[in-house]
């Protein structure tokens, strides 16, 4: 054989030997998993983005984690288990995130995983966990291509997207023609999560009121002085904004008041959401009227969310219209997988996936959770939330016991 | 395509391109004089518009007032931020080292502003932030006015500097041939660790009005940062004229594109742009072969 031959076998017998370890080194990881010794911890693993474009959704979900683990710990854990968070960063990058849970998995060895923050990241994140056998029960991973990819193993405990703005135009539609808007504009960044909303929207409203712009920006803009000045120079009655944070909606919301420009109706996708967050940086009197939708609020009637709330509230503070949705999104994620976990009496991640594809329904914070084939919890109503004063009000769907009556139209920036 | 919201874009551009400019001009001083590649120019914007944040919220303090306070204070960290890392730095590889360096000294100031001031988004308020007049129908908002003016003040203080004292005329010599301005007596050394604590310190009026015009955490630091250096790159490395240019023609261009055609497309053509100049002058608009070889 030459020396060119050799070469070739030994980096073959190399290739071959290193692919078996880390078959090894995989499926032992999986394994170890599943079977926990008595009195030691179960490891949960979870990537969140603590700095980068997310890091203020980044740190409410870890919020919601933390409360969830130590309001378990305080009950005697899982199944007598300490529960225990690894949670690393990743930045805001789809790529770390990757990364973060192969170290989370095959390193740490961690039991189960829970999800990112935003569909962007959940998707490759749901993924790799996938090639690993780990189900992964997220909070924030509801845009379309998540449940388009295939996967068996992801479970969103929160509506899907796609609808969030059902109950909205619903109402706006339905208004009488005396006081129905007539003009609207949407503007929204390129993100998996807020095109689906927007999009949907878009279709749900058709023709009843005339479209009068429609943009989308890209995700990673941060200067929408010249885009808001358009939608203000469109004068649209509603403004549909498919943001997913706080600085997107602030940007409008600055560039309409110095144009003196005040929408009758303003709803962003996302932003409005984040309680004292929110209000802190647009302050208190330019939010009243903002309007966004979600599935949860801080003065939720379910008892299971009263629970959290307070808990929340001795723990970090603040009032119960300040506690961001994110909180309650992570902490429902908690507590469905506690659910799976004492249904199927262990952490084998194969029965986890199993008992949650089983049709069952399950409870959180936010409510029902029940899964389809695709992992989308269909079990939950969208609602559309307004911040009248300082209070955050659930306003849609019209004729639901917990709406209380639209500020419409909305008032003047700062009054 | 409706001629007011064209005018306004482009009003719009030239106002916030300004202030874009006067964050860039620091970065090219510095790299002009000392070949170093400042990419913690960004979060040094942010920790301006923190220290004026502070100001504000505490002590009640108004935006542009507490410039007195804060360019003073960042022109000392910039002075400490250089003598204690920057100045060690030697030899050929001195300029690819200064980005590793000033990369950690972003990665250390971004953990500090996120465990003093947490991440959720701030923004400052003043009644001018929010205000505007009206003039032929288009609403101008006080603050960039004010940004503005600012930066173009600023910007000249920085021209009467460099072309009408003695201390410009060293950092002239400087950019133009640091070791024949050594040979003429000039402390090369000196020059460039004011230079570098100037080029920090405007970063306090550029932070200010960045704060003030956008809600923003210590993250922020990053997209301000990849603008920034294209903003030089296409300038011209080393450029301060290049740096006005390309700053205000950057934020111009996209605001233009935006209206005009697509905001998707807004930031790509600026791109586009920058590939045709630098495909013709790979020195970029005004800057010198010989800066890019340094």
């Amino acid at each position: 054989m030459n020396r060119k031959g050799k070469l070739f076998r030994t980096l073959g017998v190399t290739s071959v030997a290193a692919a078996s370890m880390m078959m090894m080194a995989t499926s032992s990881g999986a394994a170890s998993s599943s079977s926990i010794a008595k009195g030691q911890p179960v490891k949960i693993g979870i990537s969140l983005s603590l700095s980068g474009d997310f890091s203020a959704d980044g740190q409410a979900f870890a919020q919601g984690y933390k409360l969830w683990a130590a309001d378990v710990n305080a009950a005697g854990g899982l199944l007598g288990h300490k529960v225990v968070l690894d949670i690393k960063s990743d930045a805001s990058s789809p790529t770390q995130v990757v990364t973060n849970y192969k170290t989370l998995i095959s390193v740490d060895h961690v039991n189960l995983t829970f999800g990112p923050f935003s569909t962007l990241l959940t998707l490759p994140s749901a993924q790799t966990v996938n090639r690993y056998g780990y189900a992964m029960i997220e909070g924030a991973g509801g845009g379309p291509s998540i449940f388009q990819a295939g996967l068996k193993n992801v479970f969103d405990v929160t509506l899907p997207v796609a609808y969030d703005l059902a109950p909205f135009t619903k109402w706006v539609t339905s208004l009488p023609a005396g006081t129905r808007p007539k003009t609207i504009a949407y503007a929204t960044s390129n993100d998996p999560f807020t095109q689906p909303v927007v999009q949907t929207a878009q279709k749900l409203i058709g023709s009843k009121i005339k479209t009068v712009y429609n943009k989308v920006f890209p995700a990673e803009l941060t200067d929408f002085t010249a885009i808001a000045d358009a939608v203000a120079a469109s004068k649209a009655q509603v403004v549909v904004l498919g943001s997913v944070d706080v600085p997107t909606v602030a940007a409008f919301m600055q560039a309409f008041q110095q144009a003196h420009y005040t929408p009758k109706a303003f709803i962003a996708t996302a932003g409005p959401d984040q309680g004292a967050t929110f209000v802190k940086a647009v302050g208190a009197a330019n939010a009243n009227g903002m309007m966004v939708p979600n599935s949860w609020f801080g003065g939720s009637k379910n008892p299971s969310s009263v629970k959290m709330v307070a808990s929340y509230i001795k723990k970090y503070g603040g009032t119960a219209a300040g506690v961001n949705a994110d909180v309650a999104e992570a902490y429902s994620v908690g507590q469905v997988m506690a659910q799976a976990v004492t249904a199927t009496k262990g952490f084998d991640n194969k029965k986890i996936i199993a008992y949650l594809h089983s049709g069952v329904t399950l409870n959180s914070v936010q409510g029902a959770v029940k899964f389809d084939a695709l992992g989308q919890n269909l079990a939950q109503t969208a609602y559309t939330f307004q911040w009248q004063g300082a209070k955050f009000v659930q306003v849609n769907p019209v004729g639901d016991p917990g709406s209380v009556k639209v500020l419409y139209p909305k008032p003047a920036w700062g009054k | 395509m409706n001629s007011t919201a064209l005018i306004h874009a482009i009003i719009d551009g030239v106002l916030t391109g300004s202030v874009y400019a006067l964050m860039a001009t620091g970065l090219t001083l510095i790299f002009g004089v000392m070949d170093i590649i400042n990419v913690a120019q960004g979060i040094l914007v942010i920790l301006g518009a923190y220290l004026s944040y502070a100001l504000s919220a505490h002590f009640g303090i108004d935006l542009f007032v507490g410039l007195a306070i804060t360019i003073p204070t960042l022109f000392v960290v910039g002075i400490v931020v250089e003598r204690l890392f920057l100045a060690r730095l030697k030899g050929p590889e001195r300029t690819a080292m200064s980005i590793l360096v000033t990369y950690a000294i972003s990665l250390v100031i971004e953990g500090a502003l996120n465990m003093i001031f947490s991440v959720n988004p701030v923004q400052l308020h003043a009644w001018y932030v929010n205000q505007s007049f009206g003039i032929f129908g288009i609403y101008i908002a006080y603050i960039y006015v004010f940004g503005f003016l600012l930066a173009a003040g600023l910007l000249a203080a920085l021209y009467v500097m460099l072309y009408r004292t003695r201390f410009g005329a060293s950092i002239r010599a400087s950019l133009a041939d640091q070791t024949a301005a050594a040979l003429i007596g000039i402390d090369v050394k000196r020059v460039a660790t004011i230079c570098f604590g100037i080029g920090v310190a405007v970063t306090a009026a550029g932070g200010m009005v960045y704060g003030a015009t956008n809600t923003f955490n210590a993250s922020t630091s990053y997209d301000l940062i990849s603008r920034l250096l294209v903003i030089i790159v296409l300038g011209g490395m080393g450029s301060l004229g290049g740096a006005l240019l390309a700053g205000i023609l950057m934020v111009t261009l996209e605001d233009i594109v935006a209206v005009a055609w697509s905001p998707v497309w807004s930031q790509i053509s600026f791109f586009v742009v920058l590939v045709i100049v630098l495909s013709l002058r790979p020195q970029g608009l005004f800057g010198k072969q010989s800066a890019r070889v340094a």
